[in-house]
C-alpha cells in the first residue's frame, strides 16, 4: 500500500493567467513531488492548454493529487495516463557538446546511433537535438559527458494515450 | 435584459445588489475610493465599517454562517488585502461562502512596487477557493457574478476579486448574466443509483452503526439537516457531530452522542471505535477527529458522503465513497430505505444501544463542582440554561473556552454555532458575533471568549458601538492561554513558557471606554446575576467571568492516541504518558 509509484498525469486547463501557478502552488503547498512539468496551448483558439506532469507517491497520494487538481476551478479534466492504460511518452532535448579531435568525431557517431540531429555546429562544438523516452535521453547525455563539456536543455515529458480515443 | 452603461465601481455596487446582498463589511483606502464613492450615492447596500480588515472577513463569516448567504467584504489594496488573509484562510478551512473585493493599484502600475501594492491574487491563491484579477471593465459583471456562483456552490469557500483602480473608473456595459454556466467548474450533486443502493444495504445490515456528521450538513442547507435527523431516527443509528456540525442534529435527540474527537464525549469516541458500519456525512476525517489513524474505527465499513472529491480517502480509506451534495444523497438514501421497507434486526441493535448506555454512564463531561470558585464548565452551563428561552446565537474564540462551549452548550438547530474549526483563529468570535448580530438584530448573540483571544480583535468593540450592536462577550478569564498551558502541562513538564496573560486590561473599564457595559463575577453566586444583567441590557457587554485558573479541558484524546485511549482528568494524564511520535503532532 505504501509503495511509491510514478504516474504521468495530463490536465486540460483553461488558458488563463495564473493557472500554472495554481497547479505548481498546489504541488508545493501540499508537499507533492514534481519530476517534470510541461505546458502549452493545444486547441486551435488557444483557449485550452495541456499540462503534462510526471509525479510520484503512494497510491493514496496519487489519488489525492488527481482530486486536488480536479478541484481547481480552471481545470477541465485530469487524466492519469499511467493508470488509464498504454500510452506514449516522449521527451525532447538539446545537448551541446564541446569537444575536439577523436572525441568530436565520436560524438557525431553516437549521435547517429541515437538518431539525434545536429542543430548547430562550430569548430569545437555541436548542438544535438534528440527526441525519445526519458532513459534514451539520459544515456545519450551520459555518453556525451565522457567526451567533453556538456550543456543540456530538456523539455520534460509529454504523453498521450495509445489508441483512437480522443480527449 | 438590456445592458446599461456605467463605471466599473458602479458595476460593483450593482452586481452586489443584483446578488441580493444587503450588508457588506469593509474598510476604505486609496485603491477602493471609486467604489466607496459609488457606495455613498446609493441606499440599497449597507456598509459596515470595521476597525481592521481581518475583522471584516470574520464578520462576513459570522453573517454567512448564521444566514446561509454569501458574506461580502470590501477592502483596499496592499495591507487591506494582506490583513484579510487570515479570515480568507479561515473561511477556506471551514468552507464558508465569502466574496472579498480588494482594491488594486491601476493596471499600468501592477508589478512596479507601487504604493500599497501587493500581489493579491498571488498571496490569496492558496487561501481561496478561487480568485480573479479584473483587467478589463467589460469582464467586470461576468466575473463578479461568477465569483458569487463559485463561492456558494459545491463546497463553499472564499473568492477574491481584485479590482485595479483604473478599471473602477472605466466605463463599460453592465448586464446581469441569466445563469452562470462555468466552462470547467461543475460540482457533482447527485450520487449514482448503485452507490445509494449499496449504502442502504450496508446500513440495513449493520449491527453497530454510527452516523458521523459534520459541517457539510449545515452547508448543504436546511433540508439536509431535516433529512439527517430523519435518517438517524429512521435507521435508529446513534449519531455524533463534529465541532463544525453541532446543531445538524438536535442535541436533545436521544440518538445524539455529543461531539466526537479530541475533546469529544466518551460515548461518541467509543462508539466510533466500536462501530461496524460508519456513515460519514459531510465531514472530513480531520486529525482532531480521528486520533491515531491506524487505530481509527478498526472494524468498520465506512461510507463517506462529501461534495468534494479531494476529501475522500485523504486521511482514511473508505469502502464506499459517495460524491454529492448531502441533501441530494440523503434524500435518495431515505427514498430507497422507505421503498424497501427496511427494519433493521432488533437484537444486535439493542445490544449496541445497551453498550452505548454503559458508556454514557461514565458521564465523561462531568467536572469537579465548587462553591468558592467559578468553574468554566459551570459558567457555560448556566449561560446555556439562562438563554434557552431566547433566540440565541453563539460564537467563540479559540482555546479551552471553545471546547467547553462545544461540550456544554446544546444546539437544537443548525446555524446557531459559529466557531473557527479548521484554522483555529483566535480573535474570530467578536467580529463573527458582529456579523451575526447584523443579520439577526433582535437575537441574543454571545461570543464565548477567553481573555487572551478577545484581545486579538478587541478593536471591533468600536464597530459594535458604532452600529449599536448588543453583542455579549462572555469571557472565561483564567489569566492563561489555557489550551496552550494545558499542552505544556501534558507534554512539556509544566513549563508555562509565555502562556501567562500578563498585564491584562481591566475589562470592565475597557467596556466602559467603548461605550459598552462591563460586568464582573468572581464567585459562583455572582454568576447568575451577571448573566441576567448581561442579557437584559440593550447594549454591547463585556462580561469578565473570573474562572478557575487551573482547570483543564477533559475528556481528551491525547495526540497520537486512539479513540479508546481517552484521558478523563488530571490524574489520568500522569498514568498514560504521551509517546514521542504523539508529541510531534499538534
Amino acid at each position: 500500500m505504501d509503495t511509491i509509484e510514478r504516474h504521468t498525469i495530463a490536465a486540460l486547463v483553461e488558458n488563463e493567467p495564473g493557472v500554472l501557478a495554481r497547479v505548481i502552488g498546489l504541488f508545493s503547498g501540499r508537499g507533492y513531488n514534481i519530476e517534470s512539468l510541461t505546458v502549452a496551448p493545444v486547441t486551435p483558439d488557444e483557449s485550452m492548454s495541456r499540462i503534462s506532469i510526471v509525479t510520484s507517491g503512494t497510491p493514496m497520494i496519487i489519488e489525492q493529487i488527481k482530486a486536488q487538481l480536479n478541484r481547481l476551478v480552471p481545470i477541465a479534466s485530469v487524466h492519469d495516463l499511467t493508470a488509464d492504460g498504454p500510452h506514449v511518452e516522449r521527451e525532447f532535448a538539446l545537448v551541446k557538446v564541446v569537444a575536439s579531435g577523436a572525441n568530436r568525431r565520436e560524438s557525431l557517431r553516437i549521435a547517429d546511433i541515437f538518431h539525434a540531429h545536429v542543430a548547430d555546429t562550430t569548430i569545437e562544438s555541436f548542438v544535438f537535438s534528440l527526441t525519445g523516452q526519458r532513459d534514451k535521453i539520459e544515456s545519450f547525455v551520459e555518453l556525451m559527458r565522457a567526451l567533453g563539456d556538456v550543456e543540456v536543455a530538456r523539455s520534460g515529458v509529454v504523453a498521450i494515450a495509445r489508441g483512437s480515443k480522443v480527449l | 435584459m438590456a445592458s446599461e452603461r456605467m463605471t466599473g465601481a458602479e458595476m460593483v455596487i450593482r452586481a452586489l445588489v443584483d446578488q441580493g446582498v444587503e450588508v457588506i463589511f469593509g474598510y476604505p483606502g486609496g485603491a477602493v475610493l471609486p467604489i466607496y464613492d459609488a457606495l455613498f450615492k446609493q441606499n440599497k447596500l449597507r456598509h459596515v465599517l470595521v476597525r481592521q480588515e481581518g475583522g471584516a472577513v470574520h464578520a462576513a463569516e459570522g453573517y454567512a454562517r448564521s444566514t446561509g448567504k454569501v458574506g461580502v467584504v470590501l477592502v483596499t489594496s496592499g495591507p487591506g488585502a494582506t490583513n484579510a488573509v487570515t479570515g480568507l484562510t479561515d473561511a477556506l478551512m471551514d468552507s464558508i461562502p465569502v466574496v472579498c473585493l480588494t482594491g488594486q493599484v491601476p493596471t499600468h502600475l501592477i508589478g512596479n512596487d507601487a504604493f500599497q501594492e501587493c500581489d493579491t491574487t498571488g498571496i490569496t491563491r492558496p487561501c481561496t477557493k478561487h480568485n480573479y484579477l479584473v483587467k478589463d471593465v467589460d469582464d467586470m459583471a461576468q466575473t463578479l457574478h461568477e465569483a458569487f456562483h463559485i463561492s456558494r456552490s459545491g463546497r463553499p469557500g472564499p473568492v477574491v476579486v481584485d479590482l485595479p483602480k483604473d478599471i473602477q473608473f472605466a466605463e463599460g456595459d453592465y448586464e446581469m448574466p441569466a445563469e452562470i454556466v462555468h466552462k470547467t467548474y461543475k460540482p457533482r450533486l447527485k450520487a449514482t443509483n448503485s452507490e445509494v443502493e449499496t449504502a442502504v444495504e450496508m446500513l440495513a445490515g449493520a449491527k453497530r452503526p454510527i452516523v458521523y456528521a459534520g459541517g457539510g450538513v449545515i452547508n448543504s442547507g436546511p433540508r439536509a439537516h431535516e433529512l439527517l435527523t430523519r435518517l438517524v431516527r429512521t435507521t435508529g443509528a446513534p449519531c455524533t457531530l463534529t465541532l463544525m456540525g453541532l446543531g445538524a442534529l438536535p442535541a436533545s435527540d436521544p440518538h445524539f452522542l455529543g461531539m466526537l474527537g479530541m475533546h469529544g464525549s466518551y460515548e461518541a469516541n467509543m462508539a466510533m471505535h466500536g462501530c461496524d458500519v460508519m456513515l460519514c456525512v459531510g465531514a472530513r476525517f480531520d486529525d482532531r477527529v480521528t486520533g491515531r489513524l491506524d487505530a481509527f474505527a478498526p472494524n468498520a465499513k465506512k461510507i463517506h458522503i462529501d461534495i468534494d472529491p479531494s476529501s475522500i480517502n485523504k486521511n482514511v480509506l473508505v469502502d464506499l465513497p459517495i460524491i454529492g451534495d448531502v441533501a441530494h444523497v440523503l434524500d435518495d438514501i431515505l427514498k430507497v430505505w422507505d421503498a424497501k421497507n427496511i427494519t433493521p434486526d432488533g437484537g444486535p441493535r439493542q445490544e449496541w444501544w445497551k453498550q452505548i448506555d454503559k458508556w454514557r454512564e461514565k458521564d465523561s463531561l462531568n467536572y469537579q463542582k465548587s462553591d468558592t470558585i467559578i468553574k468554566p464548565q459551570y459558567a457555560i452551563q448556566r449561560l446555556y440554561e439562562m438563554t434557552q428561552d431566547r433566540d440565541t446565537y453563539i460564537t467563540t474564540e479559540v482555546g479551552q473556552h471553545q471546547m467547553w462551549a462545544a461540550q456544554h452548550f446544546k444546539f437544537e438547530e443548525p446555524k446557531r454555532w459559529m466557531t473557527s474549526g479548521g484554522l483555529g483563529t483566535m480573535g474570530y468570535g467578536l467580529p463573527a458575533a458582529i456579523g451575526v448580530q447584523l443579520a439577526h438584530p433582535d437575537a441574543t448573540v454571545v461570543d464565548i471568549a477567553g481573555e487572551a483571544s478577545i484581545l486579538m480583535n478587541i478593536q471591533e468593540m468600536a464597530t459594535a458601538a458604532q452600529y449599536r450592536l448588543p453583542v455579549k462577550i462572555f469571557i472565561l478569564n483564567n489569566q492563561y492561554m489555557g489550551m496552550v498551558r494545558q499542552w505544556q502541562e501534558l507534554l512539556h513538564g509544566g513549563r508555562y513558557s509565555e502562556t501567562y496573560s500578563e498585564s491584562l486590561p481591566d475589562f470592565v473599564k475597557l467596556a466602559d471606554s467603548f461605550g459598552a457595559v462591563g460586568l464582573r463575577a468572581t464567585k459562583p453566586d455572582e454568576l447568575d446575576d451577571l448573566i441576567t444583567e448581561m442579557l437584559s441590557v440593550d447594549k454591547a457587554v463585556i462580561a469578565d467571568v473570573c474562572v478557575d485558573k487551573t482547570e483543564n479541558c477533559f475528556p481528551m484524546i491525547p495526540s497520537g492516541a486512539a479513540h479508546n485511549e481517552m484521558l478523563f482528568g488530571p490524574g489520568d494524564s500522569a498514568e498514560k504518558p504521551i509517546s514521542k511520535s504523539g508529541m510531534v503532532l499538534v
